[in-house]
C-alpha cells in the first residue's frame, strides 16, 4: 500500500506532471463550460439529478452525454441511446490507434486507466508536447497531469451545473464559451501542420451531413478529412518526385 | 424509463466510453491496418475538431442560418484573429465569448 502512495507522489512531484496540468489550464475554461453547458442540459432534458450526477462521473464523454440526455428523458429504446453514444465516441476509437505506440508497453491496467481519461483535449495537448510516436518515462506524468486538470474542471462544473440546472438560462451562450475552445485549439493546429484543407472540407461535411441519423456526420466529416488529406500527402510526394 | 433501465443504460454508456477510447490500445497484439490509412489517421482529429465547431457556428435548429448578422460568427471570427495575435488560449475563449455575448445581448444578433 505504501509503495503505491510512493509511486503516487513521484508521480505527482515529476515536473511533466505539473507542466501536463499547466497545459491545459489554458482550456480548462472552456472544458469548464462545456462540462457546465452538459451538466445543465441533463437536468433540463428532464433527467432525475441523481442520475445526472451518476452519468457524469461514469461516462465522462460530454458530447455523448449531451446527445443521450434528451433520448434518455423521452424514453427512448435502450440500443439507440448506445447506438448514439457509441457513434459519438467513434472519434476515441480514431484517435486510440494513435495512442497506441506510446501506451502499447505498459500493464493492461494501466493502459485501460489511461484510455478511460483519454478525452479529446488530453489527446491534441499530448501530441503536441511528444510528436514522435515512441515512448519516454515522462509522458506517464505528462499525461496525467493533464487528466487532473481536464477531469477536474469538467467534473466541477459539471456538478455545479446539475446543481444549479433550471436557474442558468440558455441565453448565456455559455456553450459558446467551449466552442470557442476548440477553435483556439484548431488553430494552434493549422498553424503547425498545413492541415487547413482538409479541416475546411471537415467542417462542410459535417453541415451538409447534418441530417444524419446517430450524428453520423461526425464520422462522414472525419473520413472526408482523412481522405484530403491522404489525396494531399500523394500529390505532394509525386511533385516531390517530378520535381527531381 | 425506470430508474434501473436508466442505470443500466448509464453503465452501458461508461463501458461505451472505455472500449472506444481503449478500442486499439486495450488488446494485446496490434490490430492489423493498412500503412495509407495509419497516414491519413494524422488528419481525423482536426476533422473531428471541425466537425464539432462548424454546425455550431453556422446552424440553429438544426437548418443553416440564413443571414451572416449572426453573433456566432463575428464571435468566432474575434477569437481566431485574436488566437493569432496573442497565442493564448484563456484569453482568446474569453474574447470570442465576449465578442458573441456583447453583439446578441446588445444588438440582438
Amino acid at each position: 500500500m505504501s509503495s503505491r502512495r510512493d509511486a503516487l507522489r513521484t508521480l505527482i512531484r515529476h515536473p511533466e506532471f505539473s507542466r501536463g496540468a499547466r497545459d491545459m489550464v489554458g482550456v480548462a475554461l472552456g472544458i469548464g463550460a462545456w462540462g457546465l453547458v452538459t451538466g445543465v442540459a441533463m437536468v433540463k432534458s428532464g433527467m432525475d439529478p441523481w442520475l445526472a450526477v451518476l452519468m457524469s462521473l461514469t461516462v465522462f464523454a460530454g458530447t455523448a452525454q449531451l446527445a443521450t440526455a434528451p433520448l434518455i428523458a423521452s424514453g427512448a429504446p435502450i440500443w439507440v441511446v448506445w447506438a448514439t453514444a457509441g457513434c459519438l465516441n467513434l472519434r476515441f476509437a480514431i484517435f486510440s490507434a494513435l495512442w497506441r505506440p506510446y501506451l502499447a508497453h505498459l500493464p493492461r491496467r494501466r493502459r485501460a486507466a489511461m484510455a478511460f481519461f483519454a478525452a479529446d483535449l488530453n489527446y491534441l495537448l499530448f501530441m503536441r508536447r511528444f510528436p514522435e510516436p515512441k515512448p519516454a518515462p515522462e509522458q506517464i506524468p505528462y499525461f496525467w497531469g493533464g487528466v487532473l486538470v481536464n477531469a477536474g474542471s469538467w467534473h466541477l462544473l459539471s456538478l455545479v451545473g446539475i446543481a444549479l440546472g433550471h436557474r442558468i438560462p440558455a441565453e448565456w451562450g455559455l456553450g459558446f464559451a467551449g466552442t470557442v475552445a476548440l477553435i483556439a485549439m484548431t488553430c494552434s493546429m493549422l498553424s503547425e501542420r498545413a492541415t487547413w484543407l482538409p479541416a475546411l472540407v471537415a467542417g462542410g461535411a459535417a453541415v451538409a451531413a447534418y441530417a444524419l441519423p446517430l450524428k453520423l456526420n461526425m464520422l462522414v466529416a472525419i473520413a472526408a478529412a482523412v481522405v484530403v488529406g491522404t489525396v494531399i500527402d500523394h500529390t505532394r510526394a509525386l511533385q516531390g518526385r517530378a520535381a527531381r | 424509463m425506470t430508474t434501473w433501465e436508466t442505470i443500466a443504460t448509464i453503465a452501458g454508456m461508461a463501458l461505451i466510453t472505455l472500449l472506444t477510447r481503449g478500442f486499439f490500445i486495450l488488446p494485446s497484439r496490434e490490430l492489423p491496418m493498412p500503412e495509407w490509412l495509419r497516414e491519413g489517421l494524422r488528419f481525423a482529429p482536426i476533422g473531428a475538431l471541425a466537425a464539432v465547431i462548424a454546425p455550431e457556428l453556422v446552424m440553429s435548429q438544426g437548418r443553416l442560418i440564413s443571414s451572416w448578422l449572426d453573433a456566432r460568427l463575428f464571435g468566432a471570427a474575434a477569437a481566431v484573429a485574436w488566437y493569432m495575435w496573442r497565442r493564448d488560449m484563456l484569453s482568446t475563449i474569453v474574447v470570442g465569448t465576449a465578442v458573441m455575448l456583447m453583439l446578441r445581448i446588445g444588438l440582438g444578433w
